[in-house]
């Protein structure tokens, strides 16, 4: 079999050719069987060297491409156009990597070279056995899901409702706006948070083109991009959100109380309750573990006093299924419990608050209605501020939780303006980072404000004297502190959710060594995940601030609108096949396939695939008895070349004036003898 | 043969996990002996124990099998399969002179740059300390 194979190796600037000979290895695959041209280039994804392949294409009639530069993940599909744009089938091309796997991991120059001479030669051998392949072309469901309805959901929900498509908007909670609802200001314009969030909220619950889910939750997932099928587990809420009026006749009556997890257990709440008075929907919930009505049979007084008739404690769970084409996700992030961290004394003193605690101290709607005071109802003359609890710590979390410093001074500023500007406010902190528009002109701001800042995670806080001490170090002073204060707040890290394990699996996507939902790539895929159709939205990927959730939520509704606004999406075409004349109609396939996408057609007794369903995971191929299923573009012979030319020369590689060149060659023409 | 014996590694990578994870290891600079030639696969699923075999009798001193964490699997339960396919094969080739320790089965997650370059120095290594394949001048393929 004879084919023009045209074969091009990328210096990357010196990220390639500072450790591998690119020309030596370009010469050395001009000697490689079918090889018709040979040549290396400075940059081969940018346009000339993109348009080298596409000139050679003609000139040469080449009817296969090699590309060896960076990994096949970042750049496989830029010369797979490439490819197509001259005419060549884009499956006819083989990436292969000499960057990633190969010069950026070899510590010797010699030893790269010979590593960079293998993978090229590999590649060389599988693509003359690549075939055409065509992608086929599916629609895309109009319709979007998206998963959170915190800051990051809303901003998304609304972007593609904008556009004119429909959203269903699924949250867990029983009302929308997540975090950003619980916090009093924002850094560091001072705006009430409220004052921005609820109007999005209200918009949000107004839009005809979303269909909003609260106390809901996503249970199943299936279908491909363009094509999902989502299951929606309605939590029964025992309010009838149709004829609710949200008059909250019955939060006055309720007399069952419970601890608020919205006022971070700073108080209490109805068994009958919703979060805050600006809830959205202003429809109440009933918990099902407090309410003496459900758990014990006793009471009722909500539904004796609702004028509407709208409880109803039979409420069952229910599942309702929708098919939309692509998901966003912004399921967000906690706060870190910092009850581990024994040290800081949190759950022991009264008077150590994690910040959402003390975002809800702040809250005009909060516990103390807005009011920075102590358990005892005092106002504290003195409140220390500690950074990076659980952040940039190896013990809890190593990554930096990117807003801690900000709210801090964010605190530091609301503490003299409600406090008074006597109080003294302490800020022990390892480094500020104030990266963010505006932030460092609000650490100006408030170290005129007379604020105290002190480098240096402290070792411990104590209670001595009805006080509480931190004992620290200032480490730019180099001397021991310890201060008496009366109010501790612990900065805790923003973490994944607690199901994020759970949810990853769901939706088919992958957590990072945070645990945050892992982009495609950190910087050219920051909103994409690795399954088509997947998109994420604000902090379920990273801790971000608002305005970053915000512009991530924007794009990650830009991706799905462009999916949806497309109409279509190609499908891979490599899924499998069976070789009717090979079958023996054994079934093992059909048992192995995980989507069910194999059939038993029992007039001819082969197995065959629905091509829509198969994903080309290949567990069918991989134990198929008689080699009668095969992957397109990952078939048998194509693997067999593949380690024929990984392989070619083992195990001591010489240099092409040694007679390496030759053996080299003598090598490769062995193979094709084989298979 | 003059200079000391270097090991000869083939890998079977899935592209979900392993392969993002390698991408990574090479993004961060994390050094690794270049003994190690990677073939992507779109699953650990898919990887057919001829594969392996073929790799040994042709010149591999080891095999590399490696995909995502049990239970991440990209196509559902692809790497329990090839849990059992390299559980089976490793108990078949010591019938033909191959030590089992020859054939790793591994898992490592797409964020585990680190783990991947540990993975594969240390089974570079523990190959180097076995020697190299002896079966390869009999076989006939």
């Amino acid at each position: 079999m004879s084919r023009k194979i045209g074969v091009y190796v990328c210096h990357c600037g010196s990220n390639i050719a500072g450790k591998v000979d690119c020309p030596g290895v370009a010469e050395f695959a001009a000697g490689l069987k079918n090889v018709a041209v040979s040549r290396d280039y400075q940059f081969m994804c940018s346009d000339p060297g993109q348009e080298m392949i596409i000139k050679d294409i003609r000139d040469y009639g080449l009817d296969r491409v090699v590309v060896a530069s960076c990994s096949p993940r970042l750049h496989e599909k830029t010369f797979q156009k490439a490819c197509a744009r001259g005419g060549l089938n884009p499956y006819l091309m083989q990436h292969c990597c000499i960057r990633e796997h190969c010069s950026w991991t070899t510590a010797d120059p010699e030893e790269a070279t010979a590593k960079a001479r293998r993978i090229v030669e590999g590649a060389v051998k599988r693509v003359a056995d690549h075939q055409k392949l065509y992608s086929r072309e599916v629609g895309v469901l109009p319709d979007v899901m998206v998963v959170g309805a915190g800051i990051a959901g809303i901003q998304a929900a609304l972007d593609i409702a904008k556009s004119g498509h429909k959203v269903h908007l699924v949250e867990k909670s029983p009302s929308i706006g997540g975090h950003m609802a619980q916090f009093d200001k924002t850094f560091p314009t001072l705006d009430c948070a409220a004052c921005i969030s609820t109007p999005k909220m209200v918009a949000v619950s107004q839009e005809p083109n979303i269909n909003l889910m609260t106390w809901s939750e996503v249970e199943e997932v299936t279908g491909f991009v363009g094509n999902y099928t989502v299951t929606v587990l309605r939590k029964p809420r025992y309010v009838n959100e149709d004829v609710c009026t949200g008059c909250g006749a019955c939060l006055e009556k309720c007399p069952t109380k419970a601890i608020s997890e919205f006022n971070e257990g700073l108080g209490f709440r109805k068994a009958i309750y919703r979060n805050s008075p600006q809830a959205v929907p202003s429809t109440p919930v009933i918990d099902g573990n407090a309410c003496k009505k459900i758990t014990k049979d006793k009471c009722g007084i909500c539904q004796t006093i609702c004028p509407t008739g709208a409880i109803d404690y039979g409420m069952k769970e229910t599942r309702e299924v929708f098919h939309v084409g692509s998901i966003v996700l912004a399921t967000g992030y906690d706060t870190m419990d910092p009850t581990p961290m024994r040290e800081y004394g949190f759950g022991r003193y009264d008077e150590v608050y994690t910040a959402l605690q003390f975002e809800r101290l702040n809250n005009a709607v909060g516990p103390t209605e807005g009011k920075i005071v102590m358990k005892n109802g005092r106002k504290p003359e003195s409140v220390a501020i500690i950074h990076c609890v659980g952040s940039r710590d190896r013990n809890y979390h190593e990554y930096c939780s990117r807003t801690c410093c900000m709210y801090a001074l964010k605190y530091d500023h609301l503490i003299k303006d409600k406090v008074g500007h006597d109080t003294m406010v302490y800020n022990f902190y390892i480094d500020m980072r104030c990266f963010g528009k505006g932030y460092e002109e609000f650490y100006r701001r408030v170290q005129e404000e007379g604020v105290t800042f002190i480098r240096g995670r402290p070792a411990e806080v104590v209670e001595e004297d009805g006080k509480l001490v931190v004992v620290g170090e200032d480490t730019l002073l180099g001397i021991n502190v310890r201060l008496p204060v009366d109010m501790v707040i612990l900065c805790t890290a923003m973490e994944p959710r607690p199901d994020a394990t759970e949810v990853a699996r769901v939706f088919g996507i992958a957590q990072g060594q945070d645990g945050f939902f892992l982009e495609e790539h950190p910087k050219l895929g920051p909103v994409s995940t690795a399954t088509d159709g997947v998109f994420l939205a604000g902090t379920c990927q990273g801790p971000k601030d608002i305005p970053d959730a915000v512009s991530h939520a924007s794009g990650g509704a830009a991706q799905a609108l462009a999916l949806a606004a497309k109409g279509t999406v190609s499908i891979s075409p490599t899924t499998s096949w069976i070789n009717p004349d090979i079958c023996v109609g054994c079934r093992v396939c059909v048992g192995l396939c995980a989507y069910s996408a194999i059939e038993f057609d029992e007039r001819r007794n082969v197995a065959v695939i629905n091509e829509a369903m198969c994903k080309g995971c290949g567990s069918c191929a991989g134990y198929c008895p008689s080699g009668a299923a095969q992957i397109k573009h990952f078939n048998e012979t194509q693997i067999f070349n593949e380690i024929d030319g990984l392989l070619g020369m083992i195990p001591g590689w010489l240099p092409p004036e040694a007679g390496g060149g030759e053996q080299a060659r003598a090598t490769a023409e062995q193979p094709g003898d084989q298979a | 043969m003059s200079h000391e014996f270097e090991p000869t590694i083939l890998a079977f990578v899935c592209n979900w996990c392993t392969f993002t994870a390698a991408d990574l290891a090479g993004t961060s600079r994390m050094v690794q002996q270049p003994n190690l030639r990677m073939v992507r696969m779109m699953c650990t699923g898919m990887v057919d124990p001829k594969y392996i075999v073929k790799s040994l009798l042709s010149g591999a001193d080891g095999v590399l099998v490696s995909g995502c964490h049990p239970g991440d699997c990209h196509y559902i339960n692809g790497n329990y399969k090839a849990r059992r396919r390299v559980k089976l094969l490793s108990e078949i080739l010591p019938q033909f002179g191959i030590e089992k320790e020859r054939v790793k089965l591994t898992w490592v997650g797409a964020s585990e740059g680190n783990e991947f370059a540990a993975t594969v120095n240390n089974f570079i290594n523990e190959i180097r300390e076995l020697g190299p394949m002896e079966t390869r001048s009999m076989a006939v393929v």
